[in-house]
């Protein structure tokens, strides 16, 4: 396959950008969208030009490091990472344009790196249990129910890659805050955590700069791992019952 | 001919910390013969953690919580990506839920044997006592293992054992085990109690006195290389399987921490005990970056075969069952497709030598479900593997629920690393390694789901406990300067080093020699070794090292976000760990475990252990690039499981 890509070059975040136009060729059905990139890297630093830098490191679609809107889709045509795209999903001939996620709250590193330290600062403002080593009782003495073990599971897949951002126009974290919300809330172990978490973790998710849901859904479209739209539904539940219960306390 | 294989045999290398006795009493033994520190005094220790996977994330948290100040790093955008997240299969404990006969005893007898009696039973012993504690810390912080109906923890048998003893999150066990970790380490940066720098990477450490003071470090956006300092230095950085370049590990994954480390006096153990796991995807050409791993918990339905003649290209439908050879059924009728991975990889690897492979280039065996889809219908088949088999047909475009997938073995995990003592501190006092960084516990072959177990276990449970005994009896210090000389030396060595990189402006890219050192690997140190395959390697290695330094073209300055930058001075590692890899295999004249020397094989082709020469670890001693290093062997010796030629017959 032939292709023409056009990829945003930025060499840092102070600098401006501009999408640049290449050519590859040669290029296997069989690629992964990475190992294409691979390929013009490889051609770009033997003619002495800087490669394009992009996050990558698992390569099997569960770091959650990769981060590409490609032909204006987070993670491309494919319900999957960047890294899980294969060119088979492609055309001989096809341009492609190729940018980094676009959002207030992840800013640009260099190319398309982004910076999404974001998402950690929203984690570090709830999104855990706490139980220090050594304090766990025996596994067996709470039982969780399958289905809130399962709903818990769903949600716990989040891959904290920010596809969801990337692809709502708002630039909203809703959907990665609520999949953590959901996943700790619903177990017996989160329960005496409940309210703060939700409370603490969306204050945080504001102060960040992460826009406000208006349901447009592009973000479970996007997800690589099917959190579903519903999510932002039991998260909101979550945070007025938290407020009401704090209101009474 | 270089004479690099020309080693020198120095004085034993002896585990002080290991305590005598019983082994189940040895580690209450050892924790309560360890000093501790009073809380009071911990605040003032800081203690570095390299690396944020399980088994660092869980000791930076860990620590933290015990009052530690903790510097933490790591070279990915956030401390939730470290590769122990792409884990599958699940992680093992001797809980005996299943009432299936399971003990602490049997964990500690059948990882002692499938690591066919390299590793040492003290510390072996201690991990399977401290896997039952694993399972619990991990769903009091939430981590949603797989469940049965009654709301109790499911589990299931995984390669090499014949008990139910494996934990499980669907095909994602690492990625929640460690974002448990994660959110506790999470929890203790919000407290304030540890300092996390992400993106930033290890370069070289600091030993001030012949103690580990601190480390020298890149931040990977600036470019700024900077030093830290502490008490005490922890390296968890991982397992080294990306000399191989196509391995299973994450693009990222390195070295360089325990490589400097060795080179700073750190013996490095048994370096040539890689793991080659048997159920990966196959290459599909040259630009394949990397290989994906599918849990091997798909051999406990599926059935591997090959057709029973050579060069038999129809369609794996069209080959009717007595044209089929199920060779693991065939030569281990009692554990069939079930065989340590080490005995699984090498009779894929024979099976194609002879020319059975199936696939593109021959270089595949099937891995069939028909049955399993006929026995217990398609849709339990889906809920047990559906995202493997889902990934499985987003890679290679075939669906594995009507054709039987393809696979082939790849480098997956090193049991090799840092020489460390039971208390896990490598011989540079003040420097422990945990986790897939040292060598200690799976000897000459890792069992399935105990990757996981020993990451946790190293940990939250074993370092922490430990580390106090060091910190206790090395009172806290001021401070170190960075004019210390010590300091400036490292520093600037680091630099040049860069500086070299950057300054070559050769004609072949970082990637284009990490490949070719890949491929002389995995062609002599790979599944199969001889003595004049791994002489060949030493003869080369050296060579690919010098044009290395004469044609290495990195792009960019040092002072900005240099992603060839960064792959350059890991491969400068990997040029010099791979030449230690080969000699190490040359040296170990016997077939053990994941080592399968051809010169040492019984008469039906089964790997032959030589006790009497090899019952040790072989650890190395650095002493200068290219110049040949010094063996220190330690003893081991078996008081309760029994050495015996491992038969899974």
């Amino acid at each position: 396959m032939k292709l023409t890509l056009r990829v945003w070059r930025q060499k840092n975040a102070g600098a401006d950008g501009a999408m640049s136009t290449y050519e590859v060729d040669g290029i296997s059905p069989d690629m992964s969208f990475l190992e294409m990139l691979d390929t013009l890297n490889e051609e770009l630093i033997v003619k002495g030009e800087d490669p394009v830098a992009f996050d990558h490191d698992c390569r099997e679609g569960i770091c959650g490091a990769c981060s590409l809107v490609i032909n204006g889709d987070a993670h491309g045509p494919e319900r999957t990472t960047s890294c899980q795209l294969h060119m088979r999903s492609f055309q001989d001939g096809d341009t492609i344009d190729v940018e980094p996620w676009r959002a207030a709250a992840f800013p640009v590193v260099k190319d398309l790196v982004v910076d999404r330290s974001a998402f950690d600062r929203i984690i570090q403002a709830g999104g855990y249990i706490t139980a220090p080593t050594g304090a766990a009782p025996e596994a067996h003495a709470t039982p969780v129910p399958k289905p809130d073990a399962d709903f818990a599971f769903e949600h716990a897949e989040c891959i904290g890659c920010g596809a969801c951002v990337a692809a709502c126009p708002n630039g909203s974290a809703m959907l990665f805050t609520s999949a953590k919300v959901n996943h700790l809330n619903v177990l017996p172990q989160g329960s005496p955590e409940r309210e703060t978490r939700v409370l603490d973790m969306v204050d945080q998710m504001d102060a960040e700069g992460f826009g406000g849901c208006t349901l447009t859904g592009e973000c479970a479209t996007a997800c690589p791992k099917g959190i579903p739209l519903p999510s932002i539904a039991a998260m909101n539940k979550e945070w007025l019952r938290a407020q009401r219960r704090v209101a009474r306390r | 001919m270089s004479t690099y294989a020309e080693y020198a045999t120095g004085a034993p290398v002896v585990d002080t910390k290991a305590p005598s006795g019983p082994v189940n009493e040895r580690w209450d033994k050892r924790r309560f013969e360890a000093k501790l520190v009073n809380p009071a005094n911990r605040r003032k220790h800081t203690v570095i953690v390299v690396g944020t996977g399980l088994a660092g994330g869980s000791a930076g948290a860990t620590l933290a919580e015990q009052g530690y100040h903790v510097v933490q790093f790591c070279f990915q955008d956030s401390p939730r990506r470290a590769h122990s997240i792409a884990a599958q299969g699940g992680i093992n404990a001797a809980k005996n839920y299943r009432n299936d006969g399971d003990s602490i005893h049997r964990l500690f007898y059948d990882t002692v044997k499938g690591g066919d009696f390299r590793a040492r039973e003290s510390n072996v012993h201690r991990l399977a006592q401290i896997s039952v504690e694993i399972i619990d810390q991990c769903v009091a912080q939430g981590v949603p293992f797989a469940r049965e109906y009654g709301g109790l923890l499911d589990t299931r048998s995984f390669g090499g054992v014949q008990v139910s003893r494996t934990f499980y999150a669907r095909g994602q066990t690492g990625q929640q085990l460690l974002l448990g970790a994660y959110q506790a380490l999470s929890r203790q940066i919000a407290a304030g109690n540890v300092e996390m720098h992400a993106r930033t990477e290890m370069l070289d450490l600091i030993v001030v006195d012949g103690r580990a003071r601190g480390i020298v470090a890149r931040d990977l956006i600036t470019g700024k290389i900077d030093t830290y300092f502490a008490d005490a230095v922890v390296l968890a950085s991982g397992g080294y399987g990306n000399v191989f370049y196509l391995s299973t590990n994450a693009m990222n994954s390195n070295a360089t921490a325990i490589w400097r480390a060795h080179r700073r006096g750190a013996y490095f153990a048994n370096p040539c005990f890689t793991q080659i796991h048997p159920t990966c995807i196959p290459r599909t050409g040259d630009h394949q970056s990397k290989l994906t791993l599918m849990s091997e918990s798909l051999r406990n339905d599926g059935r591997i075969w090959v057709p029973k003649a050579k060069g038999d290209t129809r369609p794996a439908a069209e080959i009717p069952e007595d044209e089929r050879d199920y060779y693991l059924e065939r030569i281990y009728p009692s554990f069939g497709n079930l065989v340590p991975r080490d005995i699984a990889s090498r009779a894929a690897k024979n099976v194609c030598d002879e020319g059975r492979g199936v696939g593109p280039g021959g270089q595949g065996v099937y891995l069939d479900f028909a049955d399993a889809i006929q026995r217990m219908g398609r849709k339990a088949v889906e809920a047990k593997y559906g995202n493997l088999f889902d990934m499985y047909q987003r890679i290679t475009d075939e669906d594995p629920y009507e054709v039987p997938m393809r696979i082939y073995p790849a480098v997956h995990y090193t049991m090799g690393g840092l020489w460390v003592d039971y208390d896990l501190q490598t011989t540079i006092p003040g420097l422990f390694a945990i986790g897939e960084a040292n060598f200690s516990d799976h000897g000459a072959n890792r069992l399935g789901a105990s990757a996981l177990m020993q990451g946790l276990a190293d940990g939250y449970f074993v370092l922490p406990s430990t580390i106090n005994d060091y910190l206790a009896r090395n009172p806290h210090q001021d401070e170190l300067s960075t004019e210390h000389p010590v300091v400036q030396e490292v520093l600037a060595e680091t630099e040049d080093r860069l500086n070299l990189l950057l300054s070559v402006d050769g004609d072949r890219t970082p990637d284009s020699f990490h490949r070719e050192l890949g491929e002389l690997m995995w062609e002599f140190c790979g599944m199969a070794r001889t003595e004049t395959g791994l002489r060949k390697a030493l003869e080369r290695i050296p060579q690919i090292r010098e044009e290395f330094w004469r044609r290495i073209k990195v792009p960019g300055t040092g002072e900005e976000f240099n992603q060839s930058l960064e792959k350059a001075n890991r491969i400068v590692d990997y040029l010099e760990l791979a030449e230690l890899m080969c000699l190490d295999a040359l040296h170990r004249a016997e077939s053990c475990g994941g080592h399968f020397r051809e010169e040492s094989q019984t008469a039906d082709g089964e790997a032959e252990r030589k006790d009497e020469e090899f019952s040790y670890a072989a650890a190395w001693e650095f002493t200068d690039t290219g110049a040949s290093p010094v063996l220190h062997k330690e003893e081991l010796t078996f008081e309760y499981v029994h050495p015996t030629q491992r038969s899974y017959a």
